[in-house]
């Protein structure tokens, strides 16, 4: 197995590399602190996603949403640690009886950053912006639905639908309140968050402050610092040295064992919501066969290769849903690893010798390593695999749009987004009508049980289909000095609330 | 020497305007769409559309050629496809770092090359020469980088006493805290640098001190001292500038590895994700600051072996 080399040797050098166990938690808080803690204290957070810019509808990147969502902005309702969706913003909401038009009163006294006062206008102009024609923003295709935003007084919002949505409040919760008269917003902010921003510079460090006029529970700490490091290695040394408290999500369990045997840094195994597919063209020879697909499921062993890459860290689930959906189901046991099944399955689908297909594998890890295991996994069974490596922009012109590809690895780091598969168009290519009459359905339905049962229904059916191979959850190892508590364990679409956190005095 | 100096600025003018052009030709040959940053999974056919617009790739190369030139000539560097942040503001800010990375990494070096070199060319027959003789060997096999890496485990992570990387948020003005954030990487930059300046050092000497007018000298009277401080430095020096000139626009260059291994905000990282997004605006920028940059100390090493060195005034008069 190839392993991350480089610069790993610090830790052989450090000669600490014991593997003692590790805390593990799926909560949604860290442990609770002891005594007293530093209200002025300044929290340096170390991450390798710096934001692109500072606009989450102008092409941020999941950086931005880690900096400033819930920090510096915030929704009518929040997406917590736990998958839950709360009010925030909006104090209540009531919906008509046919389900398209929903009416949200807002919470009062709350102030912009720039002092400007949160009316029904800033809502409408928030929501107006995801669904700009040039907007990026991650959410668009889902609010679509939205045909119109009245404002019948400072304090309501009256939000009517096309059709019937169920996720619309949960999507609400990824659209930033703000103030429609802001300007420069992908380098400079107004928000109504907790924080503001006190300076980015780029490349380097992007620094919040508590907001004075904040209307909920203010920061438990004056100042936080988003220190960015484009080397985990680098990273993980301002750790060691004292300069970082805490980092919000290792990517390699090689650098960990400095800080498993180390009694000043807790090591957090969260749940994230990232998955590692190997993605088939569902509609490209030979993967256009279900039983192809299902035979190269059965052919790779996933909790080995989650080991390989990961150590015990991590999790297979067999499908595209994460634990922190609500339509979550184990489903790793649909299709056990089983070569000799597999072997035979390939024979009855016509390729008894096996067959030769191009991988294409993005460049950054672990794709590549995770493809090397899966190259040698299936020689086993007789299928040949050649490697086929890509940048990330590559990757979007040749397998996102053009659909140009047999085979691909990718990581899809968004919560609640099985609903892909039941668009036929998608670069996969999957295509059951069942499945998307399924997830059409569910977004119809009048209650949230109803909608779950029917996502649970769909996703089973997208498994037995082996539409692609969900290799494993990604874990979100968050790792922490001790005397810092307080801060998220669980990297729900690379979220990072920093609000709570608290440094002992 | 006047008109010398003129016709090289010219020629650096000339390079320069080659220069843009190259530099724009050849990125628009590597394969990528700059659009590509700004999407994300699930993006519509719409939003990738529109992506391509805000970032101009949906135009004929020859008008994004246009509107690139226009703005060079009124001294703008334009705006980051990605960051939207405006490019010139944004390369001073990384200068603040890689300019004095280079230049004390650069200073350093030759404080330690030159005595080095001229011990190991004076004894260069007896056990001390041969010992800095192969410490320079060694100096110039190590990849810098591990050499970073050394130093970080050593100064950061066991000792403790200078940070493991990062540059303060305040920049110079918090110069204590600047300096120590340099101290490591310049040292880094300086152990390797020093090494092949050295050598070349020695091979200067080792051969003016065999040569025949220092002999002279001696047989004048004048002592050893005496001999190499009035006439054999000017002669090491000549060649020696120019290994320097080209060592320090190679450094300047290669600082990009350093700034990793250090985590500093400096040109090179600033470069690294420009490519990694196909910002062409930010690429284009830095690429022709380093171009300006690698030619002035090409014109400036030039101008101090003439000014050094009254036999190439002559050959060009």
């Amino acid at each position: 197995m190839r392993k991350r080399i480089a610069l790993a040797s610090i830790a052989a050098l450090a000669g600490a590399a014991l593997l003692a166990g590790c805390s593990s938690s799926g909560s949604s808080s860290s442990g609770s602190s002891t005594g007293g803690y530093d209200k002025n204290a300044t929290i340096q957070i170390g991450s390798i996603y710096e934001p692109q810019n500072l606009d989450n509808t102008a092409g941020g990147g999941q950086g931005v949403t880690e900096a400033l969502n819930g920090n510096v902005y915030e929704g009518l309702f929040k997406l917590g640690d736990d998958g839950k969706v709360t009010p925030l913003l909006a104090t209540s909401y009531t919906t008509s009886s046919d389900g398209l038009t929903y009416t949200f009163k807002l919470r009062k006294g709350v102030t912009f950053h720039s002092g400007n006062e949160l009316t029904s206008q800033d809502v409408k102009y928030s929501l107006e912006k995801v669904l700009a024609p040039n907007s990026q923003s991650a959410r668009k295709s889902d609010l679509e639905v939205v045909k119109s935003v009245a404002t019948p007084d400072d304090d309501t919002v009256e939000i009517t639908l096309s059709q019937r949505s169920i996720s619309f409040v949960y999507e609400l919760s990824y659209v930033w309140i703000i103030d429609h008269t802001a300007t420069d917003l992908k380098t400079s902010e107004d928000g109504t968050g907790p924080y503001k921003l006190a300076s980015w510079k780029q490349g380097s460090a992007l620094t919040l402050t508590r907001f004075a006029d904040y209307w909920g529970t203010p920061a438990t700490n004056q100042q936080v610092v988003f220190d960015y490091y484009k080397d985990a290695t680098a990273e993980n040394n301002a750790l060691l040295s004292g300069q970082l408290d805490l980092v919000t999500g290792e990517q390699s369990p090689d650098a960990l064992s400095q800080f498993t045997g180390n009694s000043s840094y807790k090591v957090n195994n969260g749940n994230s919501t990232t998955k590692l597919l190997l993605a088939f063209n569902d509609k490209a020879k030979p993967f256009d066969n279900t039983a192809v697909r299902v035979a190269i499921t059965e052919a790779i062993d996933r909790p080995a290769l989650l080991k390989s890459i990961w150590g015990h860290y991590g999790k297979v689930t067999g499908s595209m849903v994460p634990p922190t959906d609500p339509w979550y189901e184990d489903l790793s046991s649909v299709y056990p690893y089983d070569p000799t099944k597999a072997k035979k399955a390939l024979a009855d689908a016509g390729y008894p010798n096996g067959f030769s297909f191009t991988l294409d594998t993005p460049n950054y890890d672990p794709h590549p390593a995770a493809a090397q295991f899966i190259k040698e996994q299936l020689s086993k069974i007789g299928v040949t695999v050649k490697i086929n490596t890509i940048t990330p922009d590559q990757w979007y012109t040749k397998v996102y749009q053009n659909h140009d590809f047999t085979a691909t690895m990718q990581e899809h780091v968004n919560d609640r987004d099985v609903e892909w598969y039941g668009n036929p168009d998608f670069y996969w290519g999957y295509d059951n009508p069942k499945v998307t009459q399924l997830i059409n359905d569910a977004e119809q339905s009048s209650t949230t049980a109803q909608q779950t049962e029917k996502l649970k229904q769909a996703n089973e059916q997208i498994v037995k289909d082996a539409a692609s191979d969900w290799l494993y959850l990604y874990p979100q190892i968050v790792v922490a000095k001790k005397t810092v508590t307080g801060y998220p364990v669980n990297g729900l679409n690379s979220q990072f609330y920093a609000y709570d956190i608290k440094k002992q005095a | 020497m006047t008109a010398y100096v003129f016709r090289r600025l010219g020629l650096l003018l000339v390079s320069l305007l080659v220069a843009a052009v190259v530099i724009f030709v050849l990125l628009r040959m590597l394969p990528g769409d700059p659009a590509n940053a700004l999407v994300a999974v699930g993006a519509t056919k719409e939003q990738i559309a529109a992506a391509r617009h805000a970032v101009g790739s949906d135009q004929p190369l020859p008008a994004q050629f246009v509107t690139w030139i226009g703005q060079l000539a009124r001294l703008d560097l334009g705006t980051s496809f990605v960051s939207g942040l405006p490019v010139g503001p944004q390369l001073v800010q990384r200068l603040v770092v890689t300019v004095p990375l280079t230049l004390l990494g650069f200073v350093l070096a030759v404080l330690i090359a030159a005595p080095v070199g001229f011990v190991a060319a004076r004894f260069s027959r007896s056990a001390v020469g041969i010992v800095f003789s192969a410490a320079s060997q060694l100096g110039v096999a190590v990849p810098v980088f591990w050499v970073g890496i050394l130093l970080v485990w050593g100064f950061a992570l066991h000792w403790h006493l200078l940070p493991a990387g990062g540059f303060p948020q305040e920049d110079w003005s918090a110069p204590g805290q600047a300096l120590r954030s340099l101290t490591l990487p310049v040292i880094t930059i300086a152990i390797v640098m020093s090494s092949s300046v050295a050598r070349y050092v020695r091979a200067g000497c080792i051969e003016i001190l065999g040569s025949d007018f220092i002999r002279t000298f001696r047989a004048l009277g004048s002592s050893f001292g005496s001999a190499m401080l009035r006439h054999g430095m000017k002669s090491v020096a000549v060649p020696v500038i120019s290994v320097l000139g080209i060592e320090l626009a190679t450094t300047f260059l290669g600082a990009v590895v350093i700034e990793n291994v250090f985590a500093l905000p400096g040109l090179g990282s600033l470069l690294v994700t420009g490519i990694a997004q196909h910002d062409y605006p930010t690429i284009q920028g830095v690429l022709l600051l380093t171009t300006l940059i690698v030619l002035i100390v090409g014109f400036l090493a030039d101008l101090t072996q003439r000014l050094i060195d009254p036999r190439l005034r002559g050959a060009h008069r």
